[in-house]
């Protein structure tokens, strides 16, 4: 049964990661990421990694994929999409080198010594990888890591936000004050308005 | 099943997003092909968390999806930005990052 599970999920994993590399339109590629993640989260569930496996489809294939699908929808798939494919020579040359990449890698896991990898796997406990284990190992040994890790998802949002704002945002804080704001002289449309505007009536030409 | 399979799959996902990155030249698809290599990676962490009967693995693999996440919110800011500017979406012809 685990043979049968692992091997449709494994198809589809390596199906979904090829459906990412090859197909044209950015929109299908995601479409074909959250395949892949979908399947991925299958073969957590078999390694006994209940909370991973969850997290993976509640935090990648939910929540990053729709910004990703928001993104291809603003900027707009087909038009990149026309442009003219990678030369042939270059397409060949990336196809070895991923080829060689894959040769090293399987040597390098398979060809150790490793005598763990190839049984099962060593006997675990009734709850392992439960969410309670997680969250206790995260607020114990790896206390650190957790607050660090908040620390980043903190300062990634504020990047975020301050990379994708209106480039007309920073003149405006310069000659805005908040005494203007409360007087309420601060009545005409600055360029941030006058921007909207024109975004409301579509993007200009290239 | 040995856990083997679990590996070997893990450097299939990896290569393939590494050639991803090479061939595709719109940096949302290299985006997405990043996204498979760590994917690949977290593959390989459980794995070998599950051989070892350790959670350690587990964890790590969280810590690399939080690390993705935000990777993903800047690439994305990145990408808008670009696309505010008016700028081809397009690596071979962004060649400098000066606003």
């Amino acid at each position: 049964m685990a043979e049968v599970v692992f091997f449709i999920a494994a198809i589809g994993v390596i199906a979904g990661a090829v459906g990412t590399v090859t197909l044209r339109n950015p929109f299908y590629s995601v479409l074909a990421l959250v395949f892949h993640l979908l399947s991925l989260a299958a073969l957590f569930l078999l390694l006994r990694a209940e909370f991973v496996a969850a997290a993976q489809v509640v935090v990648y294939a939910g929540a990053v994929m729709v910004l990703y699908v928001f993104v291809v929808a603003y900027v707009g798939g087909d038009r990149s999409a026309l442009a003219a494919p990678v030369g042939p020579r270059l397409k060949v040359l990336s196809g070895l080198f991923a080829l060689a990449l894959l040769v090293e890698l399987c040597i390098a896991m398979i060809g150790t010594t490793l005598t763990v990898l190839d049984g099962q796997g060593t006997g675990f406990f009734a709850g392992f990888g439960s969410p309670r284990e997680i969250g206790r190992l995260f607020l114990t040994d790896f206390l650190l890591a957790f607050e660090l890790a908040s620390i980043l998802l903190l300062i990634a949002a504020v990047g975020a936000v301050l990379l994708a704002r209106r480039r007309s945002g920073l003149e405006m804080a310069g000659d805005l004050s908040v005494a203007d704001v409360m007087r309420g002289t601060h009545g005409t449309p600055g360029p941030a308005e006058l921007e909207t505007q024109a975004e409301a009536a579509g993007p200009a030409p290239r | 099943m040995s856990l083997t399979w679990y590996v070997v799959v893990s450097a299939f996902v990896f290569a393939i997003g590494a050639g991803g990155v090479l061939v595709r030249r719109n940096p949302l698809v290299i985006l997405l092909c990043i996204e498979l290599m760590l994917n690949a990676a977290n593959l390989a962490l459980v794995a070998f968390a599950r051989a070892h009967g350790n959670q350690d693995g587990q964890v790590f693999a969280l810590i690399v999806m939080v690390v993705a996440a935000c990777e993903v919110a800047i690439g994305l800011g990145l990408i808008v930005a670009l696309f505010r500017q008016r700028l081809p979406i397009d690596v071979d012809e962004l060649r400098e990052l000066q606003g």
